[in-house]
Formats: C-alpha cells, structure tokens, sequence
C-alpha cells in the first residue's frame, strides 16, 4: 500500500534559491527506502519539505492519499509523518520517559500505552527510562530518537542520517531496528551517507543528484549500477572483481 | 531595626516573585526576557492608577495588574515571534525602557516623573510594625502561591512540552507541538506574574514612579535567578532572597569599611555582588538548586 507520496516537490531555504528542484519520491507499507546522493544533492531538504519544517513552492506531499502539502509540522506530524532529523533530535534535560511522553501526540491514557510498547520494542530504554538523555550514547540516542517519532503512531517514517556518527555495530543494531519496524507496515524513507550498508537493508533507493531524482529502482540496483558505485559508493567501476567484494563488505 | 529586617523582607518577596516570572520564561521556556522591569512597572501602574485615581479596591487593582501584565507579555510575544535569543532579549530590553520613559513623559496618562502618590496600602500604616509584618505576609503568601503554581505547571505535560520547545524547536515541532502557542503561553503568564510583583510594590511604597523600573533590577534578578537555579522555583526564590540579604550585607561592609566614600562604597557593593556570583557559578555552574527531571510517570 502507497503510504507516502511525494510528486515533484521544489524549493529550499530562501524563496528564490531552490535546493530540491523537482523530487519525486515514494514508500509504500512494510517498506525501507534510501535516498543517496553526493553532497549538496538536496537529501536533508527534501525531508524537511515533506515534514514541514520547510514549505515546498510547488509539488505535492500525500499521507495515505491525504494531501498535507504546506502544513504546519504538527499538523503533518498528527497526519501520519514520523520525522527523526539529523543528529540533534532527543531533548538532552529531559529524560528518557519524559522525551517519549512528550512526543505522543494522544491523550495521556494512550500515552502509557504507547510508552509500554517503545520499552518493549526497545529494552535498552527501559532499563534508562530514568536517565537524562544527554547522557545516553550516539546509538542509544538515535534509537530514543526513532521511539519518539513511533510514539505519534506514524504511517510513515522519515530518518535523516540514522546512522551518522555511530560504531559500525551500533549502526548496524540501528538497520536491524529499522527492518523490524517497515515490517510492522510503516513505511521507511531515508538518507544515508553509510550508502553501502543502508542499501544492503533496503528495498528501494533513489538517487538525487542536484536537487533532482537522477536515478531510483530495487536497492541491490542501484548497488550495483557501476556508474553510481564509481561516483557515490567508493567503487572502481573499472575493476569489476573489486566491485564484488566491495558489494559484500565483511561483517566484524 | 524590625523595621528594616522587615521592609528587607517584603522588598525580598517582590524580588521571589519577579525571579519566579523570569524563571518561567527564562529558565523554563528559554525565552530571554529583559523586559522584566517592564512588566513589573505595567503591574505597579496599572494597580496604582485604578485604586488612587479611581478608588478601585486594591484586590481589583491587583487583579488587573496581574491582567495588564500578561496582555503586556502577549503583545511583546505576538511582536518578536520570529526572534530568539540575543534579538530577543534586544526587544524586551526595549521594551522596558520604552515603557518607563512613556511613563516619565506622558503626564496626563501616568503622571509623568512625578509618579503616583498615595497609592493606598494593604495593611494601614498607622498600625506601626503591623505594616510591615502584615504586608510581608501576604507578599509571601503570593510568593508560595505562585511557587505552588510552577510546581504544578513543571510537573505537568505543558512544563514537560515546555522544556521541549527549549531544548530544540524543531524537534519538539515535528513532535507536533506549537511552538507558538507554547511560547506566548509561557511569555504572557510569567508578565502577569511580574505584573502581581510591581502591584504589591505598589501597595507597599504607596508610591509608583518611573525611576523605580531601572534595567538594573532586570539584571539583579538575572543574577538571583542564575545563583539559585534558573530552571526550578525553589532555586529562583532562593536567589531573589540571597541576593537581597547579600545588598543590604554590603551595604553594611561598605560603611564600616575605611576610607571609602559612598560613592566608591556603592560601586564596591556591585563589585562584590559580581564576585558572589563568580564564585556561586564556580561552585556550583547550574545554580544552588539545579534542575531536576521530573519523575517519570508511573509505569
């Protein structure tokens, strides 16, 4: 089921200067999109578009076939839209339960309810649900993070660099976390510079290159397309044994 | 001397009370506000000018001091929505002065430098220590009301929302809360509280003037709040009452200390309320009283 929608949005930070010049994207339930692309592509603002923190100028934004397009961030965040922006994104004085409590967006009866099913999904912040966040680690701040965006009950989920700054083991503990969440009939959409590992957990992946959709199709494709390996992955399209093993990375 | 032990009491209260509205706004909301004096001259005003000139009881007066001070806290809110921080505080600053030079100027609204005198007293004062000693009653009675009130805001989902929209507005919009709404909440309920200090002071000079609303009390409570701890009322209560013993200390050490004038013993009372401060801070960098997490919700 088509749960996010977005046709051909344009705009950026200042009116007259377009980052995002025509994206066109779109996730369906129980599935893991990657967006990818060279920096300045527009990635980040694509996403603040389509939650709100940025209004497009022209295109459209559909929730579940409901459009949102131009809406406040809350209003768009009560429609469906989970959004977990880039590093920044737990209120460091705050603790743990208090970060989840504050982000449910229904009465404080369904609150607990909800609270109950993050602990459970997520034992580790059980065990620090007394803890202010600011002391938790990178890892565990990002999975608070990815727990309160699921405390709105979102349709749709929004990462912008889950795994920016974590341990490969903690950024692997992360993909796992967000596998197990498209499987619950959410549907996933993000920005990874950690391309490789992101698209060996994805369905799907799109590739903007300056502003615009260059290229997108089954992930393990765009994996393995030598021109996007040679320009964004690392590889050397030249050597394709190389191209293999890359393909494959090791798992420490 | 009761009498000064006392007047420093009551003056100590009116200083809780305005550390309690900046802590709101401040500590809780993060809003930087030194507009403060402002608010507590909208307050003082507003009381003085209905109970003498009118002959309103004072409880009206007080209550529509209260009133003036948060529609004052809105209209500064609604009119620096999209600043934060340093511009923020710009404004307010402003703001203060803006008021208090209206109020030295516009004579026939206000009285201009002359004040208002006369403003009738809570408790009369030909009862000798009985003014003073009733007056601080019930200025720390309203200091324990409103510290009752924080607690309970702090303690509930808006204090917890609250904190949020302080720690980062975007995320705490994206967990869709109005930023907004928030704000101007926070802003207009912490004038309204500076609005019940200037009305009380009022009550308790009997006397309102536009000197009395010097940005130098703005920054003594800035001062009170940072010793105390900026994001929990007890700390703010604690550091208006601190500071307040602390001046009036001073006051002492620099007359008995020799060969100073006034003037030279004035300036060495700021240096040393400086120097406290530094040395609070060095101690303990949050305040005397830090913030604390609210518990967690039963689970």
């Amino acid at each position: 089921m088509r749960l996010l929608d977005v046709e051909g949005i344009v705009g950026g930070y200042a009116s007259a200067e377009h980052i995002v010049k025509g994206v066109a994207l779109s996730a369906d339930a129980d599935e893991v999109v990657t967006i990818i692309g060279p920096n300045g592509a527009g990635k980040s603002t694509a996403l603040k578009l389509i939650s709100g923190l940025l209004s497009p100028s022209q295109g459209r934004v559909l929730i579940g076939g409901e459009d949102i397009t131009g809406q406040s961030p809350q209003a768009i965040a009560k429609a469906g839209l989970g959004f977990v922006p880039q590093e920044r994104n737990v209120f460091g004085s705050l603790t743990v339960a208090e970060n989840l409590e504050v982000s449910c967006l229904f009465e404080r009866s369904a609150a607990k309810k909800r609270m109950e099913e993050a602990y459970g999904r997520f034992p580790m912040l059980s065990d620090k649900r007394r803890v202010s966040a600011k002391s938790l680690s990178g890892g565990q701040r990002q999975i608070l993070a990815m727990a309160m965006a699921l405390m709105g009950k979102p349709r749709a989920l929004l990462l912008d660099e889950p795994t920016a700054g974590l341990s490969p083991k903690a950024a692997h503990e992360l993909f796992e976390y967000i596998r197990s969440i498209a499987k619950e009939g959410i549907a996933i959409l993000m920005v990874e510079q950690n391309a490789l590992e992101s698209l060996e957990v994805s369905d799907r992946a799109y590739v903007l290159v300056d502003g615009r959709n260059h290229l997108d199709g089954p992930a393990e494709t765009v994996a393995n397309d030598p021109d996007i390996r040679r320009l964004f992955l690392g590889g050397r399209a030249t050597k394709p044994t190389g191209v293999d093993q890359q393909a494959n990375p090791p798992r420490h | 001397m009761l009498t000064y032990i006392l007047f420093t009491l009551v003056v100590g209260s009116i200083y809780a009370l305005l550390a309690q509205s900046l802590m709101l706004s401040w500590g809780l909301a993060g809003l930087v506000n030194l507009g403060l004096a402002g608010f507590f001259a909208v307050g003082a005003y507003a009381s003085a000018m209905l109970t003498t000139w009118e002959q309103a009881p004072i409880l009206v007066g007080v209550f529509a001091a209260v009133l003036a001070g948060g529609f004052a806290g809105l209209l500064v809110c609604f009119s620096t929505l999209r600043l934060r921080d340093d511009y923020l505080a710009i404004v307010t600053l402003g703001f203060a002065e803006i008021v208090r030079i209206v109020a030295s100027n516009e004579v026939w609204l206000t009285g201009g430098t002359d004040g208002i005198s006369g403003v009738p007293v809570m408790i009369a004062r030909d009862t000798g220590i009985w003014f003073h000693l009733g007056t601080l009653l019930i200025t720390v009675a309203a200091v324990i009301l409103v510290y009752v009130l924080q607690r309970r805001l702090l303690a509930s989902p808006w204090g917890r929302a609250l904190r949020a929209v302080r720690e980062d507005q975007t995320v705490a919009s994206v967990a869709g809360k109005s930023i907004v709404r928030f704000k101007a909440q926070a802003f207009s309920l912490a004038a309204a509280i500076a609005g019940l200090a200037g009305a009380l002071y009022g009550h308790y000079t009997s006397y309102v003037a536009p000197d009395q609303f010097q940005p130098l009390i703005t920054i003594y409570i800035f001062l009170a709040v940072t010793a105390g701890g900026n994001a929990r009322p007890a700390g703010a209560v604690l550091g208006a009452y601190l500071l307040v013993a602390f001046l009036e200390a001073t006051r002492f050490l620099a007359e008995i200390a020799p060969g100073v004038t006034a003037l030279q013993a004035a300036a060495l009372r700021e240096i040393a309320v400086g120097i406290g401060l530094v040395f609070v801070l060095t101690l303990r960098p949050d305040g005397l009283l830090p913030e604390r997490s609210q518990k967690a919700p039963a689970s």
